[in-house]
């Protein structure tokens, strides 16, 4: 009993670590990125007694992210504007972050690790529910941003909360719809049995990945996920040619930061689920339990810890790979207007939605399903 | 469920109903509501309703209270204009509807099954299956109902809201604009 505490324990600090980590991955890379997209230097005045310089290396602005701009935005001051409501005002940032914090607990990152006599799971919490479970996280993360605009007593702030809580009420529509058709395609609303369910091939070298079967699913939750997480451009709540900065123009310094860290949260959250649903999780191709089996009729055994090492990598480098797509999008695409918004969500992707679960729905009674 | 667990949710349900009632602020009211139906969402899953549980929270805490807090900003309501005294006739209406609550409660309160008859639940109690089966049987008649309903509303919704649109168009043409209206009259320099 104890020695399943600790493991369980182990598993929720390596989780909140790993996402921690990747959101100032992220951060760097759509720094980093975003420069060499539009042909610009980027990060670049910090530097550590100038080491880099000395050892002839270029700065990569990697000191800028991870060091000099959290401690800049952590030691700034805390402005709370005047008539504000206060208790709110502080609570609102963290009660953005911590749904979509706690959502990755169902992240699947493997199959079964084998350490002596135990067996652990390496999903973080095995629940049975967990395509419902992301998305009441997902629904309880409206709160913090509609809340943090509400209680900044501006009424730029304000919009941008009207306009975050439409535009993510309306997606959330969308989103489900996506997850439920995927949830019909494999019979189940455990994320580790649809890890599962992808393994093997088709006609001999094609792996069984979600993607093939629900390419619609795909596109609609790549979608909405990226206007859940107000990103360009779905990036109305903040709109700065419009309203200053949208919900978080009154905030400065950390909790700015928690707002910003939300946001690189979100992008990691909409890979994770993309990843689990379409791109088999922690599937590697044509690795199975015991080893590879390759399309030839080669294999090449392997012991279960290296099996279970290959999967936790292959499960990140899916959800990075799909996180820089998103960045990638992001600095490509220039802001819709609101009406067009709106027709995306409720004309375009609700409808297409419905048919491609009722599609879904009539395949899967068709072939003999449960 | 542990027993000092369940003390604990059904302590906050109870204190952030009183915080749903009590507060003048508006917005606060709708927190302290929203905090009573995630409680309530734990509660269910903790009595092994995983399924309603999740659906009760996706559902309640998800997007309608979203949609209370919405209500409040379109209608501006100030922040502590929140109701206050009301007539005598929505005392009276309020005071029979707590009765009859306080009176339901009570009867379900004596009538319960002692704690040592209860029996434990079967394994697959509250998972999808489970509830899907219930649902599309036993109450297939009033699901489909309630889709129905449901479906009318939003149809009725749409209905009212074009009809309003329409109005306004015609109550308020767009002013024909002329050339004098959009030059000002110059100034002559003396």
């Amino acid at each position: 009993m104890a020695i399943e505490l600790v493991i369980g324990a182990i598993k929720a600090v390596v989780i909140v670590l790993l996402v921690l980590g990747l959101t100032t991955l992220m951060l760097w890379f759509e720094r980093k990125g975003s420069a060499l997209i539009q042909d610009r230097i980027g990060a670049n005045r910090a530097a550590v007694f100038g080491l880099g310089k000395r050892l002839g290396l270029p700065n990569f602005g990697v000191i800028n992210t991870v060091l000099a701009d959290p401690i800049k935005m952590f030691t700034k001051e805390d402005f709370v504007p005047d008539g504000a409501d206060r208790f709110l005002h502080g609570l609102a940032p963290f009660l953005a972050l911590f749904p979509v914090i706690i959502t990755f607990a169902v992240a699947p990152m493997g199959d079964i690790l084998r350490i002596g006599k135990y067996d652990i799971d390496l999903q973080p919490a095995n629940l049975d529910v967990a395509a419902l479970y992301v998305l009441a996280t997902i629904g309880i993360g409206v709160y913090g941003i509609a809340l943090g605009g509400w209680a900044s007593n501006n009424r730029w702030a304000l919009l941008g909360a009207i306009r975050a809580s439409a535009q993510m009420i309306s997606y959330e529509i969308a989103m489900g719809l996506a997850i439920i058709a995927v949830v019909v395609t494999y019979g189940t609303l455990d994320l580790q049995q649809m890890c599962r369910a992808q393994g093997g091939v088709w006609f001999g070298f094609v792996p069984r990945w979600g993607i093939l079967l629900q390419p619609v699913s795909f596109l609609l939750l790549l979608i909405s996920g990226m206007a859940e997480s107000k990103r360009v451009p779905f990036d109305l709540p903040e709109g700065e040619s419009e309203l200053v900065a949208g919900y978080f123009t009154e905030y400065s310094g950390g909790k700015q930061a928690v707002f910003m860290m939300t946001d690189f949260a979100e992008v990691l959250l909409v890979a994770v689920l993309i990843t689990t649903f379409f791109f088999g999780g922690w599937q590697v191709p044509w690795l199975y339990r015991d080893g590879f089996h390759f399309p030839g009729g080669a294999s090449w055994m392997l012991p279960n810890v290296v099996v279970a090492l290959l999967q936790f990598v292959a499960f990140w480098v899916k959800v990075i790979i799909l996180s820089c797509l998103q960045i990638l999008i992001r600095w490509t695409l220039p802001r819709l207007r609101y009406d067009q918004l709106m027709r995306l969500g409720w004309k375009g992707l609700v409808p297409i939605g419905l048919l491609n679960l009722v599609v879904t729905a009539f395949i899967v009674v068709a072939a003999g399903g449960k | 469920m542990p027993q000092p667990l369940f003390a604990f949710l059904a302590a906050l349900a109870i204190i952030a109903a009183f915080g749903t009632i009590l507060q003048r602020n508006l917005i606060h009211c709708v927190l302290g509501f929203a905090l009573v139906l995630i409680d309530l969402g734990v509660l269910y899953m903790g009595l092994g309703a995983v399924t309603v549980g999740f659906l009760q929270i996706i559902v309640y805490v998800g997007a309608i209270m979203v949609l209370f807090l919405f209500v409040i900003w379109l209608l501006n309501v100030q922040a502590d204009a929140g109701v206050r005294g009301g007539g005598l006739g929505l005392k009276l209406l309020g005071a029979i509807g707590a009765a009859a609550l306080a009176a339901e409660l009570f009867t379900i309160f004596f009538n319960a099954p002692k704690l040592r008859e209860v029996r434990t639940i079967a394994p697959d109690f509250g998972s999808v299956a489970t509830l899907a089966r219930v649902l599309f049987s036993q109450y297939l008649v009033a699901f489909e109902t309630t889709s129905l309903l449901l479906l009318a509303a939003i149809v009725g919704a749409i209905a009212l809201a074009r009809r309003l649109v329409g109005q306004t168009a015609r109550i308020a043409p767009p002013a024909p604009r002329s050339a004098a209206a959009e030059t000002p009259p110059r100034r002559e320099v003396a």
